[in-house]
């Protein structure tokens, strides 16, 4: 059984950045097995993916992209920009879904490069893909969505758009039935990727 | 033909005639892998095995009930703590209503160093932790040291990975030490692999948990810890149908993993009964 819309993935594209954040619950039918868990991975120097859905799936798909995306880069000698990586991750999770084992993933893929800036992409398991501002995947979009309706505007800076990410986790902490506690939260910009601090109760107060 | 070569369109779709596929050899060939390579297992010939098999659950084709009912129903319980991790888990197989056993060994010794343990489906969960332990110590003859938990977990998960959705069942936690101190994994056959501090698993783990939850410090002492672990088998065992018989309780620390103690749940249940002071 999968809870791919009780977890919660979320991502929003500023001026000079991308933001994404994930909640850490790993669930298994009524239980939380762990509260910690890591969703984002680091793909390349400038790309990051949060990645949602069956368990095993998501941990295999993420390995096999960040793989043969480093792959490409020993090959060739230069990287996949953030449009080339969601166009292969896209094409793969396209490939699969008509195969007989297919990955169940919802996606959010963010990067930043020289010459497009910084780009964020949705991409969901039936591999639809499109560049967005802001996305969000799971329940916990739902009620995420119209807070970034409202909030966002062009040219964010990276503490107005972890300051709308904080509403967003505030308001699934009050209205959603599930217990999402954490979100780790992951900034890309020029610099390349960094962490930010976990949201949670203690941190939103 | 040179077309179809250049569109490389039988490398997509299968042009050799039907009847060549279904030849006596080819399915001897494709269903006795097994014997030559251990995680080769030969899969059910029909799409959707979960769904399909599960129809052999209810009834054949008179009406009468053929129900299988594999070995399922248990409790295991596993944590990492100051003085290491600590294993405990029950005895009891099942299969529906009937207990199988009553005296299985739901903890695998893979080496000296590393521990698993079974929960779901008994036959996989056997069959799995052997193989587990053969690709361990190949390991160890090939690269003159020991696996550390996390590639043993990661060999486990991605063999199992190669299942998924087949109707493979288990849950397992590998715990062990190595040059990272010690070490505790949860793997499923869902393909989940992912490193905690505490885990419980099977049918009685949400009694566990109650137990383990409410007791558990990181700064426990050996033998707090040892009875917090058999405490919450206990407990789960006297909530939960589907586990019981021994407790065992196993310990790893620096030398590797010591059996602690294996003892009757019915026993400890009037042990524990006199601790409050009921005598019946």
């Amino acid at each position: 059984m999968s809870n791919i819309q009780l977890q919660c993935l979320l991502g929003i594209q500023g001026k000079d950045f991308v933001m994404i954040a994930a909640d850490q619950t790993n669930s298994h039918s009524i239980m939380v097995m762990k509260d910690d868990e890591d969703k984002i991975y680091k793909i390349s120097d400038k790309l990051a993916m949060g990645i949602i859905g069956d368990s095993g799936d998501t941990n295999q798909f993420a390995e096999y992209i960040a793989k043969n995306i480093q792959l490409y880069k020993m090959r060739n000698s230069y990287e996949l920009g953030p449009s080339a990586a969601a166009n292969f991750t896209r094409r793969n999770l396209a490939e699969y879904l008509r195969s007989s084992t297919p990955y169940f993933v919802n996606i959010l893929m963010g990067g930043y490069d020289k010459e497009n800036g910084p780009e964020l992409y949705f991409m969901d398991y039936l591999a639809s893909s499109i560049k967005v501002p802001f996305a969000a995947h799971g329940f916990g979009g739902f009620l995420s969505l119209s807070i970034m309706d409202r909030q966002y505007k062009k040219d964010l800076t990276e503490q107005e758009a972890y300051d709308i990410l904080k509403l967003c986790v505030q308001e699934v902490h009050r209205r959603l039935f599930v217990s999402l506690p954490n979100f780790q939260v992951t900034v890309v910009n020029k610099d390349g990727v960094r962490a930010l601090p976990v949201l949670n109760s203690k941190s939103l107060q | 033909m040179a077309l179809l070569d250049m569109c490389r369109l039988d490398e997509k779709i299968n042009l050799k005639p039907a009847d060549s596929l279904a030849t006596f050899q080819n399915d001897v060939v494709g269903y006795t892998q097994n014997f030559f390579n251990s995680t080769q297992l030969a899969t059910p010939p029909f799409a959707n095995p979960v769904e399909t098999l599960a129809q052999f659950n209810t009834k054949d084709e008179t009406g009468r009930q053929i129900k299988i009912e594999f070995d399922h129903g248990t409790t295991t319980l596993g944590f990492r703590y100051k003085g290491g991790v600590l294993l405990a888990v029950d005895s009891r197989a099942t299969g529906g209503q009937f207990i199988g056993s009553q005296s299985m060994k739901k903890i695998v010794e893979i080496n000296d160093y590393l521990l698993g343990t079974l929960a779901g489906g008994a036959a996989d969960c056997v069959y799995w932790d052997r193989v587990l332990a053969k690709q361990c110590r190949l390991y160890e003859l090939r690269n003159r040291e020991r696996i550390s938990v996390a590639a043993a977990s990661k060999l486990m998960a991605n063999m199992v990975y190669n299942y998924k959705g087949m109707g493979l069942s288990m849950g397992m936690m590998l715990a062990g030490i190595d040059k990272r101190g010690a070490q505790l994994y949860y793997v499923d056959s869902e393909g989940t692999r992912t490193p905690g501090k505490v885990f419980s698993v099977g049918s009685g783990s949400v009694y566990a948990f109650g137990v383990l939850d409410s007791g558990y410090r990181w700064d426990l002492e050996d033998v707090e810890a040892q009875e917090l672990g058999r405490r919450a088998i206990y407990h789960a065992t006297h909530r939960d149908a589907y586990s019981g018989g021994i407790i065992r309780v196993y310990h790893i620390n620096d030398n590797g993993w010591v059996n602690i103690s294996n003892e009757d749940c019915s026993e400890l249940h009037y042990k524990y009964q006199a601790e409050k002071g009921i005598t019946e």
